[in-house]
């Protein structure tokens, strides 16, 4: 069920040599729709005039070690992590989601570039990545489209209401992984039903990564530059306008904000979650 | 002026949405990321504002000032239970700091209860002073009362 390569087999009927050049296909097209998006949306141009701005208001500048540690420690949080999602199910949603894809985009990679045909089997650990990767991915993206979307959290709009643009990523990513998973998995059956899968696979893969333009495929490019951004502001002290951590034991913030150690005492308790003890669903 | 979204520091998480008195904070159905859908609307409560857990929103100023570099943001920490405030001034430079403990009272319990109050005289009525003014404000007795001179305390939990 996981330790045979689809891929090995599908070589009887389609040359290794296009299946190789359609992957590659794929990664131009990804990184045209992220230039072409970058462009569209300005997004480059914000950051430096955002950085810019910020310097000015910057109460010291930062050394380069301290911005390669920001960046360090940017890579080991918000990227490898998702730390940034507050709610702990959308991340736990979006790890699965990122790392199912990583993994089955290396190992489909790996698959059609090094083991395409049956004469030259893969080590039994690359199918089970690949279909271990589509499973996190499939579970990841599921979870996300029928209970985390914010539309369905936030907006009342139902699992079946499909919103072009704004749900085009997530659909191509759940159907590339659902008609992989199927078309594997249907090896053996029906001959018509097996291609079928392949076909829709490969159409829905074509989507996800055609369609980065109009998607919000490239997040996973601009979101890491957004915090690096965010921790930088908070480093150098211009924090974006933002009022300081302050902490409340510190006798100098006691001094000069009387009102906490009077109403607080010197040391205050953890006053509890407030408001983020419920979920945002009063609606 | 409306409240606004800066869109890199959203995530989308919908505590905006939850909150909005107004009902006009919502999540844009392509980028999902929180705008501000009729900032004609919006009264400021800066409630939206101290709820994001990302401080991704922001209040525009007043158009006779806000192109001279001043800025109003707060930063609403729970677990702390207290309420921060920077406010630079029009020159862009002069910083203004407050912190202050958070003394929100618990969902439902600050609704009057009209009913069990005696309808406004008609002297009240012609007064310029609003619903139970100064009662409430306590102008008339000594001074604005604060927490201590009430006789209460902050207790855990922020509610009191």
């Amino acid at each position: 069920m996981f330790t045979h390569n689809p891929i090995a087999e599908l070589s009887a009927f389609i040359p290794p040599i296009a299946m190789q050049w359609y992957v590659v296909a794929m990664v131009i097209l990804v990184v045209l729709g992220t230039i072409l998006d970058m462009a569209h949306k300005k997004s480059a141009q914000y950051f430096f005039e955002n950085a810019k701005k910020a310097q000015k208001s910057a109460k010291r500048t930062l050394s380069g070690g301290e911005k390669a540690s920001l960046a360090i420690q940017t890579v080991a949080g918000e990227v490898l992590t998702s730390s940034e999602f507050k709610s702990t199910r959308r991340r736990i949603s979006h790890l699965f989601t990122m790392y199912g894809l990583i993994v089955f985009i290396v190992a489909t990679a790996v698959l059609v570039f090094a083991y395409p045909t049956p004469d030259k089997p893969a080590p039994t650990y690359w199918p089970v990545l690949w279909h271990l990767g589509a499973l996190a991915l499939a579970f990841g993206g599921y979870w996300f489209w029928f209970a985390i979307r914010v539309d369905v959290a936030s907006e009342g709009v139902k699992w079946y209401n499909f919103n072009g643009r704004g749900d085009i990523f997530i659909v191509g990513l759940i159907s590339t992984a659902t008609f992989a998973l199927l078309w594997s998995w249907t090896t053996g059956a029906a001959g018509w039903l097996h291609m079928l899968l392949f076909w829709l696979f490969v159409a829905s893969s074509t989507v996800l990564f055609g369609s980065v333009y109009w998607s919000k495929f490239a997040h996973m490019f601009f979101k890491p530059a957004a915090a690096y951004q965010k921790k930088c502001v908070k480093a150098d002290g211009s924090r974006e306008n933002l009022p300081a951590d302050y902490d409340l034991t510190d006798p100098a913030v006691q001094k000069r904000f009387p009102d906490i150690p009077e109403y607080m005492g010197t040391n205050p308790p953890n006053m509890g979650l407030g408001i983020n003890r419920e979920p945002p669903r009063h609606y | 002026m409306p409240t606004f979204v800066y869109m890199t520091r959203c995530d989308g998480c919908g505590q905006c949405v939850d909150i909005c008195p107004s009902d006009i904070m919502h999540i844009d159905k392509v980028t999902r990321r929180a705008y501000n859908i009729e900032p004609n609307m919006c009264w400021e409560c800066y409630s939206c504002v101290k709820a994001c857990p990302h401080q991704a929103i922001d209040c525009r100023g007043y158009a006779d000032f806000a192109p001279l570099g001043h800025s109003v943001r707060v930063k609403r920490d729970e677990e702390k239970g207290v309420i921060a405030w920077r406010i630079k001034f029009r020159n862009g430079e002069k910083d203004f700091d407050l912190l202050a403990p958070i003394t929100t009272k618990p969902w439902g319990t600050c609704i009057p209860q009209l009913a069990e109050v005696p309808a406004p005289s008609q002297e009240q009525r012609n007064s310029e002073l609003l619903y139970n003014e100064p009662k409430y404000l306590r102008l008339d007795d000594g001074d604005l009362h604060t927490l201590k001179s009430a006789g209460l305390k902050l207790k855990e939990g922020v509610y009191y």
